[in-house]
């Protein structure tokens, strides 16, 4: 009376099957690193490393080819980083304010918005980051280049305002959770003794959410350094070996997606190099990721 | 108090009365969680159409014990169950047991009223559903419904969602549910800890209605409901290790609820009953 | 002097003190932290300002550069690389429609028995299982032209050799964006209680039998609003697509094996030509794009706030 009627072979079937959808993202990530990995090894076969890590010149289209990686980084670390002094201040202000400052029926109106702007598609990013900022906001305070050249149709600043934009609701909204996973009583104890806000914000609540604030920037960097359209249309194509905001760069992203267009024959040269940047692209956001995986980890043991 | 001559030991029944058929029989069993002992070496058995409590103080394992009876102890990893325990003479655990098709016989009340985001209807429909009845749902839902005393209250908004009822209503509620798919035995944990006093009389009361077609297995820390309700009581209480590290819950008497409440045979069981401990 | 005198002299000198010593302690501040207060809030109220402001300046100048262009032939019209005034979206809007349906096609099942899966049968404490779910955090946070190269080597050429067509565009926006789901749809899951769970197991039914039907219908609002984000970051991006064979200048209607275009992947190539009316054009795309990403998402919120389930 207590055996089942009919085995249930259903059951177990089922298991198997949910349990290949979840094996579908191990098997995505190491596709992605296979994909990668094949014609970097190629590439590393006929450029020395030294050349490719260390050389601050890109330009594998010349006679004679260079393959220095270090100038499409810097494009990339450039572009990141100016977008980086905006987003900071701009991303944690906004959130000291929702989290410390924000009367309720503000934060329910601000904190909608912000998601907006989290999910403007980049395209349109780049679009305004090429058509306003750069003629409209940069151009006006920094004219030309430092050479006394004519005004430029690129340049880094443009796109890093743009990624800028960009990383502020990443910053914004995680630093936000961060702040609000510090325990109340953390707060009222120091207004207690008489504290100001701003000293609760800045002494008690700001380092005791630390470690989520930091997780937040670097997941802003990170997304900062994946960015493709906004670069495409305000940066620039060309790869220049510098950190000059004013400047016309080309990032890592930038030239993946240029060269890397329908037409490019398997094999060549051109090829493996577009799958060698790939992979430090990806071997550099892998990185920041883990980091902040851990990070946020971190900050959500601690209170919970 | 006078103390008799023999004492009753767990599992042997003094009183001559009819032969009563045995639900379960517990030998020796006990329960790890990861390694841990949560209850040892429980011995009794469950006789038919009887309602049966199991009393004591908390963390005696009174829940981990019920939960041993229809094998949802399973659902915890790191749950292991040693002894033997028979199911109308059928080793519960044994390997070719489908823990499903057991729960179909043995159900289960629990604490807190569990209604599903659902209507009424569906949510009594819902064991039969599983089980593959498509047709005659109407005529369950109603019987079963009516055998937990909450027809009349609802018969006219089966299609609303359950949430919409009381606390009392939805526990009878749960009770229907658990009808609906004709088991043999029900199982209640603490069933009116989380209601009113009028909701809990109507439980109870329902209860010894019950107790007629089901054989009932409650756990209750309600003394008084115990001696109302029902016919046999097991009394269960904490026990230390030498270091007083680790804590299990024991069997200490188990006779029928009369004795247990008027002349318990030993004297933690009298403590108890009695009000001097908690 | 009477000693009533002096006692009520002393009473009275010994209250004023004591008043003095409180309104110093309670009362105003001193002005420099008055001001150092009141600038560091009008600083971070500034910051949200810069945040909103930017916001709303993309969207003004996207309305007005895109005024001259507005009309309803741009969702009819061919593309066109000279002549601005007759060239519309018609074969990118529906590459996007047809991108996106082959996007919930596979990222719903598979997406949907991922968090099933983890949520319900994956044993927690095995650390296969906790490399599974760092993975998918990880390829949430993967540069999206990552995607495209993938797609470009496995899905396009390699393994599944599909060609640069819609489907390949599809496949690799799938992957772009499973992760979303994965993570919403385990969410969701994780939000029934574990009661409902038991009360369904105690009556008899089967794992499988409890979560199809009690903990599923249970979780679809809380799915549906993430396949609806998933869907809405497909929509958005061109990245990827430029990878994989995103062509702009077809002039006739894609299907799933034929060349295919997209409508971000459009309005990038309208927006690098030097010509104004392109850019007009451009800017008349990224509105078409946000009015339709608008109605997306208001109707998640929607569906969210109508059928949440509180328990």
């Amino acid at each position: 009376m207590l055996e089942s009627p009919r085995p249930r072979h259903g059951e177990k079937a089922i298991q198997g099957l949910l349990a290949l959808c979840a094996l579908l993202s191990v098997l995505t990530t190491t596709a992605i690193v296979l994909s990668l990995l094949g014609p970097t090894i190629g590439f590393f076969q006929f450029v020395p490393a030294g050349e490719f890590f260390f050389g601050v010149d890109w330009t594998p289209q010349f006679e004679p080819p260079s393959y220095g990686v270090l100038a499409i980084v810097a494009g990339t670390v450039s572009v990141a980083l100016w977008g980086a002094l905006f987003a900071i201040p701009v991303g944690l202000g906004a959130a000291v304010y929702l989290s410390e400052y924000a009367p309720p029926r503000v934060r329910k109106t601000v904190k909608p918005v912000l998601e907006i702007l989290a999910g403007i598609p980049t395209v349109a990013i780049g679009f305004f980051a090429a058509s306003f900022i750069l003629p409209s906001v940069v151009q006006p305070l920094w004219p030309g280049d430092l050479h006394g050249g004519a005004e430029k149709p690129f340049m880094a600043l443009a796109a890093a305002l743009g990624v800028g934009l960009m990383m502020v609701p990443i910053i914004a909204s995680i630093s936000e959770d961060a702040m609000a996973a510090v325990p109340h009583g953390l707060r009222q104890g120091a207004y207690a003794m008489g504290a100001t806000r701003m000293k609760v914000a800045t002494r008690v609540v700001f380092p005791a959410a630390l470690s989520g604030i930091v997780a937040s920037v670097v997941l802003a960097i990170s997304r900062a350094a994946g960015e493709t359209m906004v670069v495409l249309l305000a940066a620039g194509n060309t790869p220049n070996f510098t950190l000059w905001p004013n400047e016309a760069v080309q990032t890592i992203t930038a030239y993946i997606a240029t060269t890397a267009t329908g037409d490019i024959a398997t094999g060549t040269p051109e090829y493996d190099t577009v799958f060698a940047a790939g992979f430090v692209l990806f071997a550099l956001t892998l990185a920041m990721n883990l980091m902040s995986i851990r990070l946020v980890r971190r900050y959500r043991e601690v209170y919970e | 108090m006078e103390r008799p001559a023999v004492t009753v030991r767990p599992g042997e029944f003094r009183n001559g009365s009819a032969e009563r058929g045995k639900v379960f029989e517990l030998r020796d069993v006990g329960v790890d969680y990861g390694g841990v002992p949560a209850v040892k070496e429980i011995s009794m058995d469950v006789h038919r159409n009887q309602v049966t409590a199991l009393i004591g103080p908390s963390g005696c394992g009174k829940s981990t014990l019920l939960r041993c009876l229809n094998r949802m102890n399973d659902l915890i990893p790191g749950a292991v169950v040693h002894g033997s325990l028979r199911y109308h003479g059928e080793d519960l655990y044994g390997p070719s047991v489908d823990p499903v098709q057991a729960r179909k016989l043995i159900g289960m009340v629990f604490q807190k009223p569990n209604p599903f985001p659902k209507s009424i209807f569906d949510n009594v429909a819902f064991g039969p559903r599983v089980q593959g009845r498509k047709k005659g749902l109407e005529g369950i839902v109603e019987a079963a419904l009516r055998r937990a005393a909450l027809w009349d209250e609802v018969k006219d908004r089966l299609g609303d969602n359950a949430f919409g009822l009381s606390g009392g209503q939805q526990q009878r509620l749960c009770i229907a549910r658990c009808i609906a798919v004709e088991p043999d035995t029900i199982l209640m944990d603490e069933p009116c800890s989380a209601l009113d006093p009028i909701s809990t009389n109507k439980i109870e009361d329902l209860m010894v209605e019950l107790k007629e077609e089901f054989s009932i297995v409650i756990v209750t820390h309600n003394l008084q409901q115990a001696a109302r309700v029902s016919d046999r009581t097991a009394f269960l209480m904490v026990e230390l290790d030498a270091d007083e590290d680790n804590r299990w819950g024991r069997l200490v008497e188990y006779d029928e609820t009369e004795k247990i409440f008027t002349n318990p045979a030993d004297r933690r069981t009298e403590d108890y009953v009695s009000g001097k401990v908690g | 002097m009477e000693a009533g005198g002096v006692a009520s002299e002393r009473a009275r000198l010994a209250s004023a003190g004591a008043r003095a010593t409180v309104a110093a302690a309670l009362g105003r501040q001193p002005r420099r932290d008055v001001a150092l207060n009141a600038g560091f809030a009008a600083l971070l109220l500034l910051a949200v300002l810069i945040a909103l402001a930017g916001l709303a300046a993309l969207l003004v100048q996207a309305f007005v550069k895109a005024a001259p262009s507005l009309s309803p032939d741009l969702l009819t019209s061919m593309p066109s690389r000279i002549n601005p005034e007759e060239a519309g979206f018609r074969p990118a809007i529906l590459g996007s429609l047809q991108l996106i349906a082959g996007v919930m096609l596979f990222v719903v099942p598979v997406g949907v028995g991922a968090a099933v899966y983890l949520e319900e049968y994956a044993d927690k404490s095995k650390w296969w299982n906790r490399l599974v779910e760092v993975n998918i955090q990880n390829l949430a946070a993967v540069p999206s032209i990552i995607y495209g190269i993938l797609g470009l080597a496995f899905i396009a050429r390699g393994p599944l050799d599909l060609g640069f067509v819609a489907l390949t565009g599809s496949l690799t926006l799938a992957l772009l964006v499973l992760p979303i789901v994965i993570i919403a749809g385990r969410e969701a899951i994780r939000a029934v209680p574990a009661s409902i769970r038991q009360g369904s197991l105690a009556l008899g039914a089967t794992r499988w039998q409890t979560i199809r039907r009690q903990v599923l219908p249970a979780a679809v609002p809380g799915i549906a609003t993430g396949v609806i984000l998933a869907v809405s970051r497909a929509l958005g991006e061109a990245a990827p697509l430029l990878l994989v064979g995103a062509t702009v200048f077809i002039t006739f209607d894609p299907t799933p094996f034929s060349e295919f275009s997209a409508l971000p992947v459009q309005i990038f190539n309208y927006a690098v030509q030097p010509q104004e009316e392109f850019k007009a054009l451009a800017a008349a795309g990224i509105v078409v794009m946000l009015v339709v990403l608008l109605a997306m998402n208001s109707f998640a919120i929607w569906l969210r706030n109508r059928y949440e389930q509180r328990w």
